[in-house]
């Protein structure tokens, strides 16, 4: 500890876990409204990713409690939280936020996009998957051209309503932290818009990663209209979170309130790495510029996409980064305004570096098996090319 | 008729949420305690819960009860509204059963300087002395009666 | 008087029972207590606090306050003329053994008793998910730790520090202005340990209450006003470099 802090705040209350948690929920939003850009603003390019865009959503929504579960002092008192949730905390209301967007966005999304082929996979599969298959169609078989339509409407509907409520899920996170006046780091309207972006700018990264990934693990060609396409939106969302996060930045220094010089000091020593280096230069400013450079000038194919996997995994850095400089940066310093501590992470404890690393690979293990039960992409899958004949 | 049939599969998906929503009803109404909102959004038998805590601190009246000679010298002196327990420790134990439980005498080396030890952040009208100086290695109650340590109003051993 | 055998019997394990509050001078239920006729506030004496940690110590053993942790504590203050923004604070310890010799010379020093500040808008139970963390109808800002589900949010949202995580229960905790004292008529412990009544308990609804005239002839403060969240615990003599 440095200078003075009231005595219980020296421990920190919110780990790594909890920087976790905005990382993957975002990424989540991130990762649905590329998907839905195809759906409702019909850009046709980015549809290769369509598919793979939800699935990765729904994994990372999956894992996302999980952090929380791990962080909480009582975890099995967490239903408490939907049987008695108290109005006035965002927290609680988040709970309900999620699991709408879980049970009526999102899962209705892939369930209605891809029921023809549950459907044709129940009836030719054999053995356990053919069971699972059995229990997804919900015992409904029908996959005639009217059913379809239906299901296109509504899925369209879903989607719209889809959009905002992907909004609702990650800015309420924002809203989480902006929202407490007792924080002067966290209390800003600016707060869930700043995250929102973030979220956007790390989802679309991800689903160009995972697209350019399993590209190459299947061997098969990148679509580089859909991969420029997703770039250009990277591009753009990225120019509108850069100019969120230095008004954020101007607008204090120029106001100067009595946390400023607090915050100041703690940025440039406590923060360096994470926020001056990892943030702002190689997580915004340098995929910024490389990004910018592929929209103005034309480069080779083979250069674009090492140019787009570099941008976009310095990126997801910069997010993460991003979220530790909150949450973290949030409770480095004392509330007294006049002085510091430092946050212990260990490495193999309930809270500590290790879990936190699983809880980041754990979501690729559940695509690797939703794609397995839910292929995004025709080839290789009989029943659905017998029955693609006529699309 | 045919858009009907045509969703039918939605109006399966749909008695599957309402089954959840059902679900969610009854176990709301199964598990959540029942006194909560009694008084507000909180599980009301948490104040009685709260006040069942035993007490470590009787009060200064507790005492006064049985010791009223220590009570005439005090209220007299200085110290008047300095409490018993504020040097004695807390006695809740001793007032509740005096025979069983007897209170350690205050270690005076120690007590004493923890209030009147000199110090620039102590008003300066509280009586504040440097202990080495002023006791010259004696005790503070070589000179001065602890419940009553002023000499004006005839403390003095 | 001639008692029979039976009534005796019946007299006896009652007069046990009553012993025990003749002796300990404390009903131990509270049954006359009526929450809506109080409304607890504090008040503390800037001009008379010595630091000598007495409520500290106090609190942490009627509260059975972990070692490391506080729920009430002490600060000493060092302003160097009128640099009113940046004093010089320490508080070893909470201030629970007292506070050693500084070396400070000059300036003005004084020492500030913290606690939880039982706010009539409390950041801390607006944020709660649960409702584990509330206020009694007589004020008072008080933890369900049967409830809690220990997210720390409470803490995240207090702005006085006064909030911390229990090491053993793993929940949220905090000074819970000794409400199973206060609901008996007693006062709370810091306020029976504090040797020079700096501490004072006040209820603001009783119109005796000398907190009152105090109220009407002193200048009080309370800490950071601007967040507006209606503390109660009121400090005389509160300096402009208080944090």
């Amino acid at each position: 500890m440095e200078g003075f802090m009231y005595p219980n705040e020296v421990e920190l209350q919110w780990s790594v876990l909890i920087v976790l948690y905005p990382f993957l929920t975002g990424l989540v939003a991130g990762a649905f409204i590329l998907a839905s850009l195809e759906r409702v603003f019909r850009v046709e390019a980015v549809k290769p990713t369509y598919r793979l865009a939800l699935l990765t959503a729904l994994a990372f929504l999956i894992v996302a409690p999980l952090p929380l579960q791990l962080h909480l002092g009582h975890p099995e008192r967490s239903l408490e939280m939907y049987l008695t949730p108290h109005r006035a905390s965002a927290m609680a209301m988040f709970g309900f936020v999620y699991l709408w967007y879980l049970m009526a966005v999102l899962l209705l999304e892939i369930w209605l996009d891809y029921r023809r082929d549950i459907v044709l996979m129940a009836q030719s599969s054999t053995g356990l998957k053919r069971q699972l298959y059995r229990l997804l169609t919900l015992g409904s078989y029908d996959i005639s051209p009217g059913a379809l339509h239906v299901d296109d409407r509504v899925g369209l509907f879903i989607t719209l309503v889809g959009i905002p409520s992907a909004f609702l899920l990650h800015g309420y996170v924002g809203f989480i932290f902006g929202s407490v006046k007792a924080n002067p780091w966290w209390s800003t309207p600016l707060m869930p818009v700043v995250f929102l972006f973030s979220a956007m700018v790390s989802g679309i990264a991800l689903v160009l990663l995972v697209y350019m990934v399993t590209c190459a693990i299947r061997r098969t060609t990148i679509d580089m209209n859909c991969l420029d396409t997703i770039a250009k939106y990277l591009f753009y969302t990225f120019v509108i979170d850069f100019t969120l996060e230095m008004l954020d930045l101007v607008h204090r220094i120029y106001e100067a309130d009595e946390s400023f010089r607090s915050l100041d000091f703690m940025v440039h020593t406590r923060l360096f790495v994470s926020q001056i280096v990892l943030q702002i230069f190689m997580g915004t400013l340098t995929p910024l510029v490389l990004l910018g450079l592929t929209q103005f000038l034309k480069f080779s194919e083979q250069i674009r996409k090492r140019i787009y996997a570099f941008a976009a995994s310095l990126t997801m850095i910069g997010i993460f980064a991003m979220r530790w400089n909150v949450v973290i940066g949030g409770q480095l310093f004392s509330k007294s305004f006049l002085g510091y501590t430092t946050y212990k992470m260990a490495f193999v404890t309930r809270e500590g570096l290790l879990p936190a690393i699983v809880l980041l690979i754990l979501p690729f293990v559940i695509l690797y098996v939703l794609v397995k039960i839910l292929p995004p992409w025709h080839e290789g899958n009989v029943a659905t090319i017998q029955a693609d004949g006529i699309d | 008729m045919s858009k009907f049939r045509d969703s039918k599969h939605l109006i399966r998906l749909a008695v599957v949420f309402l089954l959840g929503a059902v679900v969610f009803v009854a176990l709301r109404a199964a598990v959540i305690p029942k006194s909560f909102g009694r008084y507000g959004p909180y599980r009301g038998d948490a104040i009685k819960e709260l006040t069942a805590q035993p007490l470590a601190y009787a009060g200064h009246e507790a005492c006064e009860g049985c010791h009223p000679d220590v009570l005439e010298i005090k209220a007299k002196g200085v110290h008047a509204h300095v409490n018993c327990e504020s040097c004695h420790g807390p006695l809740a134990k001793h007032a509740d059963d005096p025979a069983a439980v007897k209170p350690v005498k205050p270690d005076v080396a120690t007590l004493c300087v923890r209030c009147h030890s000199q110090s620039i952040a102590k008003p300066s009208s509280f009586p504040q002395v440097d202990a080495q100086e002023h006791a010259q290695g004696q005790l503070c109650n070589t000179c001065h009666q602890p419940h009553s340590p002023g000499f004006d109003a005839g403390g003095k051993k | 008087m001639i008692l029979d055998r039976r009534q005796i019997l019946l007299l006896l394990p009652a007069a046990a029972v009553a012993w025990d509050f003749v002796l300990a001078g404390t009903p131990e239920e509270a049954p006359n207590y009526n929450m809506s006729s109080h409304w607890w506030g504090m008040l503390l004496d800037i001009t008379k606090c010595i630091g000598c940690g007495s409520c500290v110590r106090a609190c942490a053993m009627e509260n059975d306050v972990p070692d490391g942790y506080f729920r009430t504590w002490v600060e000493r203050y060092h302003v160097e003329d009128w640099h009113i923004e940046n004093p010089r604070v320490d508080s070893p310890d909470g201030g629970k053994e007292g506070f050693p010799a500084s070396g400070m010379t000059g300036g003005k020093n004084f020492f500030v008793p913290k606690l939880c500040n039982h706010c009539t808008d409390s950041p801390c139970t607006q944020v709660c998910p649960v409702g584990a963390t509330f206020h009694t109808p007589d004020g008072v800002v008080l933890i369900d730790y049967n409830y809690c589900l220990g997210c720390r949010y409470c803490i995240q949202a207090c702005p006085y520090g006064c909030r911390f995580f229990h090491p053993e229960r793993h929940t949220a905790e905090k000074c819970t202005l000794c409400y199973h004292r206060i609901t008996k008529g007693l006062t709370t412990a810091c306020c029976e340990a504090c040797p020079t009544g700096a501490r004072q308990l006040a209820d603001l609804k009783n119109p005796k209450d000398p907190i009152h005239a105090f109220l009407k002839d002193h200048t009080v403060q309370v800490l950071k006003p601007h967040l507006a969240t209606g503390a109660k615990m009121f400090y005389n003599g509160l300096d402009g470099s208080v944090r």
